[in-house]
Order: C-alpha cells, then structure tokens, then sequence
C-alpha cells in the first residue's frame, strides 16, 4: 500500500497529468492516421522528451505507446486499412461488422476489449511487481547477456520466412553500434579515419531514419486514396453490456497478450494470432469469424492491448528491449542516468509502480475520449497520404536535428531513411536492425563481465537462472530448426505434386526407357561413352 | 510457371537479388577491412577484443546474408528488378529536400524556412489549391510554436536573425 501511496505522490504533477493528457489524445490521433504509427511518432518525439523529467517524457512515450492501438482500430474498423500494423486482425471481423450496417456496435466493441486488456494487463503486472523485484535481483551479468541473446533470437526467428535476412540485418544492427571508440581499449573501430563517426552512431538517428524517414518517402511516393467514411449514429456504449456476455474470451486473450507481451522479441502479432484461434477454436460459431464475429473482434483487440504494459517488464527489470518502441524508450533512461534492470526495481520500486498506474489512468483517459470524441475524430483518416508525408518529413527535421544540431546526422538519417525505404518496399522488417544496435551493446558489455570470473566455458551457466536461460536457447534453436526442415519437407511434397510426370518408380523407369530409346537419348549416350573412352584411355 | 518456392517466398520478387547482392557485397566490404579498422590487443581474452563484436556482426551479416541470397528462388535480374532500383532512387529527390531544409535552417531561421518549405513540399507534391496552401502554412506555424517556443527543443536560431534590432533579436532565436 506504502508502494502505491509513493507511486501516487510520483504522478501527482501539472506536467505529468498534462502528458498524460498529451500522450493519450496524441497517440489516438496518430494510431487513427493510417501510416503514421506510434513508432514514427516516438522516433520523432524522442528528443523533445530528454528535457523532460523521466517521469514526464516516458508517460508522454508510454502513452503514445498505449493509446495508438485503440485509435488504429478505427479505420480498420470504418475503411479496412489498420491504423498500426497490429490493428490487422482488427480488419477481419470490425470491416465485416461495418459493410452490414453495424460500425458503433464494432466500434464500442473495439474500445471495451481493449480497455479491458489494457487495465488487466496492468493489474496483472501490479500485482506481480514484488515477485519480479525479488526475481530481477537473480540476474547477474551473464544472466542478462543470455536474455539479450534470447530476445534477438527469438526477434529473428519470428519473421517466418525471412528468419536467413531477419538475422543479417540484426547482425548488421550489431555492427552498427560497434562503430566509434571502444570504451575499454580506447581503440577505433571503423571509423575509417573520420572524426564524425568517432562518437558512434547514435540509436535515435537510426530510429529516426528507419522508421519516420521512410515513412514519410513511402508516403511521398505513393497515391492519395479515396476515402468514403461511414456515419456514426447514436452512443457508444453497447460494447461494454457486448463485452460482459464474453469474459472467458476476453481474460484468455489478455492474458495471452501479458505473457506474450514479457517475452522480449514476441508481442502483440502472436498474442494476437493466439488469441484469436483459441477464441475460434472454443467458439459455438466459428463460422462468424473473418465474417465479422464479435468474438473475434474482441480476442484481437484485448490480446495487442494487452502487451504494451506487459512489454515494460523486460525493459525496466533486466534493461533489456523486447521491440522497437521499447527500444526506443531505453534511450530517455539512459539520457537521465536512470538504469533500468535489476537495480530499478530494488531502489525505485515506486517509480516502476507509478509508470504502471500512469498506464492505468491512460486507458480510462483514452476510453472517455473515445466515447465522446468518435464521431469528430474519424475525419483525421481524410488526410491526403503524400500531404502527411510532407508533415512527417518535416517533423523529422525536428527529432534528427535537435539532438546535436548535427548536419552529419541528418546525412545519416536520409541514408537510413532510404535504407528503410528499400526494406519497406521488399516488405522486409527493420526492427531487428534496432535491437541489434540495442541489444548488441547490452551483450557487448555484459559478456565482457560476465566472462572475467569464468574459468571454464561451462561455468558461464551454473547459476539456474544462466541454465534456464541457456535451456530456452537451445530449445527455441532447435524448435527452429525442426520448423526450418518441416517447411522444406512440404515445399518438397508440394514441389512433387505440382510436377505433371508421375512420381512411381515404376513411371520414372518407364520413362528413363523411353528417353534411351529416342534419337536424343542415343546422342547422349553416344557423347558419354566417347567421353568414357577418352578418361580409360588416359590410363 | 511460378514455382513453388517462388510461391511460398515472403515479400514481392521486384529487387529481392539487387538488395541482397548488393547487402553481401557491403558485407564483405567491410570484413575485408577488419585487420586495418580494427585491433587485436595483446594478453586480452577473445571476448574482450575491440575487434570481437564487429567480427560477430559481420560474420553474421556475411554468412546470414549470404545464405539468404543462396536460398533465393531467383538467380536472374529482370526488367521488374531495375524498375524497382529506379524506385528506390527516386527518393534521392525527398532526402534533397530535407538536406536542403536542414542546411537553410541555421541561416533563414527555423521559422521563416518551415514557412517556405511546408508549402512549397505541398506544392510540388501537386496540393495547388488556396486551402491546402494555407494548411500548410498553419502547420508549419504549429510545429514550430510547438517545438521551439513552448518545448524549447534546440534548434539554433538563423544567422539573419543577427541583423533583426534588439529585444526583437533575442526573441527570434529564442523562441522561433
């Protein structure tokens, strides 16, 4: 109780209830935008909160982060196109819900399930703040250099398909965050004689460049569309009495979106896949599901509401990022000397506390505003697509150059702004160069410690933490693999089936037959035994 | 036919062989290089080498990469693939217009270059008529009120700004 009173006294503050003000409305605004999202509204905003109290800049972040899923259900909902890319699966049952008449039933229903993820989500973890303080103070160094080694594991093991260039680019991530001086031996590292690439090259750059830069080019170079909204009649309300006649879908689902939300690399997309084939699976009509299902509607929506509250546990108790956004916020800490990881939450319990109830009281902000503002609000999905990229270009200017007054970095944010560009035309992710950068760093540091009291190899793992944790690398490694050699086995399978001749070993004899007997085939064999005379004639 | 690998792979065919050959090709670049840009320090463990870590990445960015680029259903560039390459230098253009912002802004002024630059972007991207003019106007005006003079980012004030008298000059590089 002491704990929550000391957390209250923490937000208590004209600047952090106007944050918390500015981080919801905001980050409605910009989730309901369809091509902005919260990752290039916190790249953008990010150095305009250093001079901010951590308190202060982190809610503003945090609500952005928490409050954009909300607003991107609206025009996956009314047009079909989500406004974050989480908000896809909302587009499966909301649309439907929409084309036959029943947008505010969508609607409410939207805002109800993820109000209710999002106060789980963080109910859960208040209540399971004092286990993970006494859990975080297990992790030594090696222990957070293995979780680090799990997290960009498992971030590039998720990209189904592209694992091969998923981890190239996290290792590119890596190198990136290598260049400058090393801190130990003061030694350069590939900085080809340049002074500017002395210091390093900074996270934010990058961040901005990837993410806001080719934003706003991908923006730039693409049509305006034509957008017929629906009207909005009568309250929205309806989705509250919808939700209560679910609760098992909707407790399942959010607590898939906390724990998928804690493993650092997984998030919202699997929580959500999750969710959604458990509440089909147990529905009495699963038939309804991508036809425009409320029970769908509502396991998409609690389970991605359900993470970003979930996320900040890896960050804040081990320091270590699970995603971009988060890796993002890891920066104002470090800019205010504030060290997340186990040290955190033994000394500022009541800090983690009050980022924890400044996300609750950022779902009941977002929620009223919603309820009230709908109707007013679906107007900002008219904005003309390359109009919005000529803001984001400009409000990039703002996040590169802000943060050293640096014309070199703003050269490097245009190159990695095209660098962003070309990965989003290939539809190939940008995120794992991001926690490269950031989790290579971590792993760098800790590895370095961590080995200086090791002997034998085998003695980086003999605390059970350092052994659980070793386990589950070497379990996702092999579910990987065995995935990897499964998927080869069907496209072989599916490779055979395709192919016209038949696949018996009496066909392939019957054919091989024929070919001997053909004109060509005699050809062939003519010019093999005039080779084959030719090599015994050399001996 | 499209085969079944072409089928099954993730993303769009059009500058997949360009983008990896060329991800490779910088791979090795910069492997080659790792005897001269960095150094081996002497009674040092392995892991505590200035040149371990750049090692990690770039051995996996090359072996990483270069199986991604093995495993790729094509071996050909087409037509699509230099259309798409052309794409990609199309952007050259955007990345001037924001180079050309950010060098004018130190000497113009933060406020009056986002004045020019929000329309005259709008302009270009084919937004003519009177009210997205006076949109663009009205959100420059916003971000820069918003960021310089009440977050007070640090966007130093223009060179011409010295030649403004006083009290005047003061309040431009403050706040504007």
């Amino acid at each position: 109780m002491d704990l929550i009173l000391s957390a209250i006294d923490i937000l208590m503050r004209w600047d952090v209830a106007l944050a918390l003000l500015a981080g919801s409305v905001g980050g409605v605004l910009i989730g309901a935008i369809p091509g902005v999202g919260p990752a290039v509204a916190i790249a953008i905003l990010l150095p305009a909160t250093f001079s901010m109290d951590p308190i202060v800049g982190l809610t503003v972040l945090l609500g952005i982060y928490g409050s954009s899923m909300y607003g991107g259900s609206i025009p996956a909902i009314l047009i079909n196109t989500p406004g974050t890319a989480v908000n896809a699966l909302t587009t499966y049952d909301g649309y439907p819900m929409t084309a036959r008449g029943e947008p505010r039933r969508a609607l409410s229903l939207a805002y109800s399930a993820s109000f209710f993820g999002g106060i789980f989500s963080v109910l859960c973890l208040i209540l399971f703040a004092p286990v993970l303080a006494k859990i975080a103070p297990m992790f030594g160094s090696r222990e957070i250099f293995l979780a680090a080694l799990l997290g960009i594991l498992l971030v590039v093991v998720a990209h189904r398909g592209q694992s091969l260039i998923a981890g190239a680019l996290a290792c590119f991530g890596i190198f990136l965050q290598t260049i400058g001086l090393e801190p130990v031996k003061y030694t350069s590292r590939y900085t080809f004689d340049q002074t500017f690439l002395s210091g390093g090259i900074n996270l934010i750059v990058v961040v901005l460049g990837l993410f806001a830069l080719s934003q706003a080019f991908v923006l730039l170079t693409s049509d305006d569309e034509k957008i017929r909204l629906t009207k909005l009649h009568g309250g929205m309300f309806q989705g509250m009495r919808e939700l209560t006649r679910h609760p098992r879908v909707a407790s399942v689902s959010a607590s898939f979106g906390v724990l998928m939300g804690m493993i650092p690399g997984v998030g919202e997309f699997t929580a959500q896949f999750m969710s959604y084939t458990y509440a089909q699976k147990t529905s009495k009509r699963p038939q309804d599901f991508g036809n425009g299902s409320s029970e769908g509607l509502i396991a998409a929506e609690t389970a991605n509401n359900a993470v970003p509250a979930a996320a900040m546990v890896p960050l804040l108790a081990l320091g270590i990022p699970g995603e971009a956004l988060t890796a993002m916020m890891l920066s104002v800490f470090y800019v205010h000397n504030v060290v997340p990881g186990p040290g955190l939450f033994q000394n500022q319990m009541d800090f983690v506390v009050a980022l924890y109830l400044a996300l609750l009281i950022l779902n009941v902000l977002v929620l009223a505003f919603l309820l009230v503002a709908t109707k007013s609000l679906i107007q900002v999905v008219r904005i003309p697509n390359r109009f919005l990229g000529v803001c984001i270009l400009t409000l990039s200017f703002v996040g590169v150059y802000s943060l050293r007054n640096s014309v070199i970095d703003c050269i490097l944010a245009a190159i990695f702004g095209v660098v962003g560009y070309v990965l989003k035309r290939l539809s190939l992710p940008a995120v794992p160069i991001i926690l490269g950068m950031v989790l290579g760093g971590i792993m760098e540091v800790k590895l370095r410690a961590g080995m200086a009291r090791v002997k034998e190899p085998l003695d980086f793992i003999d605390r059970p933490v350092a052994f659980i944790l070793f386990l589950l690398i070497i379990i996702v490694l092999l579910v990987h693999i065995i995935r990897v050699l499964k998927d080869r086995k069907e496209l072989k399978e599916a490779e055979w089936q395709t192919k016209t001749a038949s696949t018996r070993f009496g066909g392939l004899l019957w054919r091989r037959r024929n070919s001997f007997l053909k004109d060509h085939g005699k050809k062939v064999r003519a010019r093999h035994s005039k080779l084959l005379r030719r090599l015994t004639d050399l001996f | 036919m499209t085969s079944e690998r072409e089928r099954r792979f993730v993303g769009p065919r059009r500058g997949q062989l360009i983008f990896a050959l060329g991800f490779v090709g910088l791979s090795v670049l910069l492997i080659s290089q790792i005897t001269t840009q960095t150094q081996w320090v002497e009674r040092s463990k392995l892991f505590a080498q200035p040149r371990f870590w750049p090692g990690v990445g770039l051995l996996g960015m090359v072996g990483l990469a270069g199986l991604h680029l093995y495993r790729l259903p094509w071996w050909r560039n087409t037509r699509y693939d230099w259309w798409e390459a052309r794409k990609w230098l199309t952007v050259l253009e955007y990345t001037g217009w924001f180079m050309g912002y950010v060098l004018l802004v130190p000497v113009l002024g933060y406020l009056p270059v986002s004045l020019v630059f929000v329309p005259a972007l709008a302009w270009r991207m084919g937004y003519r008529d009177r009210r997205m003019m006076w949109i663009s106007v009205g959100f420059a005006l916003a971000v820069v009120i918003l960021f310089k003079s009440l977050l007070g980012v640090k966007i130093p004030g223009g060179a011409i700004y010295e030649y403004l008298p006083g009290a005047l000059r003061s309040f431009f590089i403050l706040y504007l």
